[in-house]
């Protein structure tokens, strides 16, 4: 059992059948990577786990618990933090207070009332956004508004977001989508380095095979809804079948 | 200094200014002159400045912060005037617990109809507030307006509980707890802060100018700064910045634990209570409470009076009460023949043709200038007043940096002429 089990899970769209008995475990400390051409599901299987789609059949068991039925913030709270495939931050907000929010929410759980209280006498929880600024390199651009940053900026911002609340899931969507490729090397030494230093376990999204090979401990195939197989980066290389998926989505 | 940063500081500094010497800053032109008109410096627009600055600073929180545009906000100014005068009628003339019961009174309406509002979003919300302020019109108007006592009786609720189309009064047969019933001379007892009446004033003389210090407006004016205090202080605050995340991004506030739902609710029943506030205190300095004030243009007002000064800004939304009141009460006292004397050094068909094409925007047209001033806001100038002051602010700072360097300190707000 890991710390993440999804067993059939299903979801339907009208017609559409996005995800047909979906199983999957991803282990505690690993990174697993799911795969697939587009419209495969993965973003579906995503969604049904983080409360933003209910899926009409199967369960999901997060650390022993269900999350079926829980809304998307009490399953952060639970501790799974998500990155979009396009980049969702708090555009009208400075750098440092997009990081201030997930530091509140990780204090103070899913509301408190704190009017009088001021956002930047909080040395203690600043002191923790700068550091994590700092490690993915965005620290002088604390005071930037944050949507007038470049797609980039804002992925690492998200991506920031996410790890400053110390997750014990983190899911990633595309993470190095529309990235330049020094940037999407950042980023994998950046994940790497998040990888040895905390006890944190990834699924990540990605079709860019360099940052999959880079980082997965195991891989899945996800075509059509279904998973093809599973199985170690080493093995899925030359796998038939996935050969078979991908040349099919070209066609 | 008080918790504030140093820049919101200075801020306050200025508006405690700019409020404690208002009696001489609005009236700046001597008593025989053509342009004593102008003065804006009389209590009673005073108080209204500054009472509608205390809603407008509420209205603000909501929707400057959170972008939840309440279409109902004027209910709380009603139910706030209300209770007051009940407060008056029941208990005793002093101003403080009526005001208290104003804000217990507003917060609870607001929970109920935010509550139930929140629901939606967009003008679906806005749709929610609008029907709810129409409904407690409708209550306050007609249906809790009934005799209540018996027909056969004189008594406390003869005109049920709000005294319909004329209004909740007081009556010199209110049986007040503390206090008495009617002053000496057989009148009306009038509302007071620990003896100090309302409506008492001193008149200073200086030359060709008289200025008048009414009781009335400095402690409206108190209650404005500490209103305004606990604003700036919202709005620095956690709280505050998690409204603004809800203006920003719903989706990412969700994903990053946190319920938007219960902060929405907060900044709408705070909101409320500031309303309330504003509505005692309009009861206080005059007791009478009309349905009226409920009406849907008054919930209108405010709004315009947030955009028109700048939303989401902390000092815009007090602007923008000011400006507006000041047009309300200045423009629409202009008549045609104030205007044919001012333009009477013009030859006759000139002069005439002039004044018919300034007529419509003064007197009752006043509406049509202020419409046209929104427009022009709204469309040139997204961040109302303030931001007008800030570009004025900017340009003499460049200007200032290239012929003095050393120069030039910052323009945090721009100056508190509401004629501006
Ligand atoms: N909300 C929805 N309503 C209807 N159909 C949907 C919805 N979301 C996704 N789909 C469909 O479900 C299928 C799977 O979509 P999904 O976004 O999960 O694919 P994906 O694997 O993430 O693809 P990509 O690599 O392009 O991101 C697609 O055919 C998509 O059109
Ligand atoms: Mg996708």
């Amino acid at each position: 059992m890991g710390i993440l089990d999804v067993k059939d899970v299903g979801k339907r769209f009208g017609g559409l059948q996005a995800l047909g008995d979906v199983n999957l475990s991803v282990k505690e400390n690993t990174c697993h990577a799911i795969i697939g051409p587009n419209g495969a599901g993965k973003s579906t299987l995503l969604n049904c786990l983080v409360g933003k789609l209910i899926p009409d059949t199967g369960s999901v068991m997060f650390d022993g618990q269900s999350v079926l039925g829980r809304s998307p913030h009490e399953i952060n709270q639970m501790g799974i933090s998500r990155v979009f495939q396009t980049p969702e931050i708090f555009g009208d907000l400075s750098v440092m207070e997009n990081m201030m929010i997930p530091l509140f929410a990780k204090r103070d759980g899913a509301f408190r009332l704190h009017a009088i209280e001021s956002v930047f006498n909080e040395r203690a929880l600043r002191a923790e956004a700068e550091e994590m600024l700092s490690e993915v390199g965005m620290l002088e651009k604390q005071d930037m508004h944050a949507a007038s940053m470049s797609r980039g900026d804002k992925r690492r911002l998200e991506m920031a977001m996410c790890l400053v609340q110390n997750p014990k899931l983190l899911l990633l969507d595309e993470p190095t989508a529309g990235m330049a490729r020094a940037d999407t090397n950042n980023t994998i030494d950046l994940l790497k380095e998040i990888k040895e230093k905390r006890d944190i376990t990834i699924a990540i999204i990605e079709h860019d095979m360099h940052v999959v090979f880079s980082l997965a401990d195991r891989i899945t195939v996800l075509a059509q809804g279904t998973p093809l197989v599973e199985d170690t980066p080493e093995n899925i290389k030359g796998h038939p079948k996935v050969q078979e998926a991908y040349l099919g989505e070209s066609v | 200094m008080f918790g504030l940063q140093k820049q919101d500081a200075k801020l306050l500094l200025i508006v405690i200014g700019l409020t404690m010497l208002a009696p001489f800053i609005l009236n700046p032109f001597p008593e025989s002159s053509g342009w004593a008109q102008f003065n804006a410096g009389y209590p009673d627009l005073m108080q209204r400045f500054v009472i509608f600055g205390i809603f407008a600073i509420g209205f603000n929180i909501l929707f400057g912060l959170t972008g939840y545009l309440s279409f109902g906000h004027a209910a709380f100014l009603g139910i706030g005037s209300y209770a007051a005068m009940w407060m008056f009628k029941l208990f005793g003339m002093n101003v403080l617990p009526a005001l208290g019961l104003s804000v217990v009174m507003s917060g609870l309406f607001a929970v109920l109809i935010g509550y139930v509002s929140l629901r939606r979003s967009g003008i679906y919300f806005s749709i929610l507030t609008l029907a709810f302020a129409m409904m407690s019109y409708a209550l306050a108007y007609s249906v809790l307006a009934t005799d209540m006592d018996g027909p056969d009786k004189q008594g406390l609720l003869q005109k049920g509980l709000t005294g319909g189309e004329t209004g909740l009064q007081l009556t010199l047969s209110d049986p007040r707890i503390l206090g008495q019933q009617a002053t000496d001379d057989g009148n009306l007892p009038v509302p007071s802060f620990f003896g100090l009446e309302m409506r008492s004033a001193t008149e200073l003389s200086v030359g060709d100018w008289v200025f008048t210090f009414s009781v009335g407006y400095y402690f409206s004016a108190v209650v404005m700064l500490i209103a305004f205090y606990l604003s700036i202080r919202i709005f620095r605050s956690p709280f505050g910045m998690m409204l603004r995340a809800i203006k920003s991004n719903q989706q990412r506030l969700n994903y990053t634990g946190l319920n938007p739902k219960p902060y929405t609710l907060a900044a709408f029943v705070i909101s409320g209570m500031y309303a309330g506030l504003a509505g005692g205190l309009m009861a206080s300095m005059d007791p009478l409470a009309g349905p009226e004030r409920m009406f849907w243009t008054a919930s209108g007002e405010v709004v315009l009076m947030t955009i028109l000064g700048g939303a989401g800004t902390l000092i815009g939304p007090v602007l923008g009460a000011g400006a507006i009141k000041y047009m309300e009460n200045i423009l629409s006292k202009i008549n045609s023949d104030i205007l044919h004397t001012w333009f009477a050094f013009l030859p006759d068909g000139l002069e005439d043709f002039v004044v018919a094409i300034i007529y419509p925007f003064i007197g009752k047209g006043w509406h049509l200038t202020l419409g046209l001033i929104f427009m022009a806001v709204v469309i040139f100038l997204p961040g109302g007043i303030v931001e007008g002051g800030r570009r004025i602010g900017s340009m003499f700072k460049g200007r200032a940096k290239k012929t003095d360097a050393a120069s030039g300190g910052k323009t945090v707000a721009p100056g508190q002429d509401p004629a501006e």
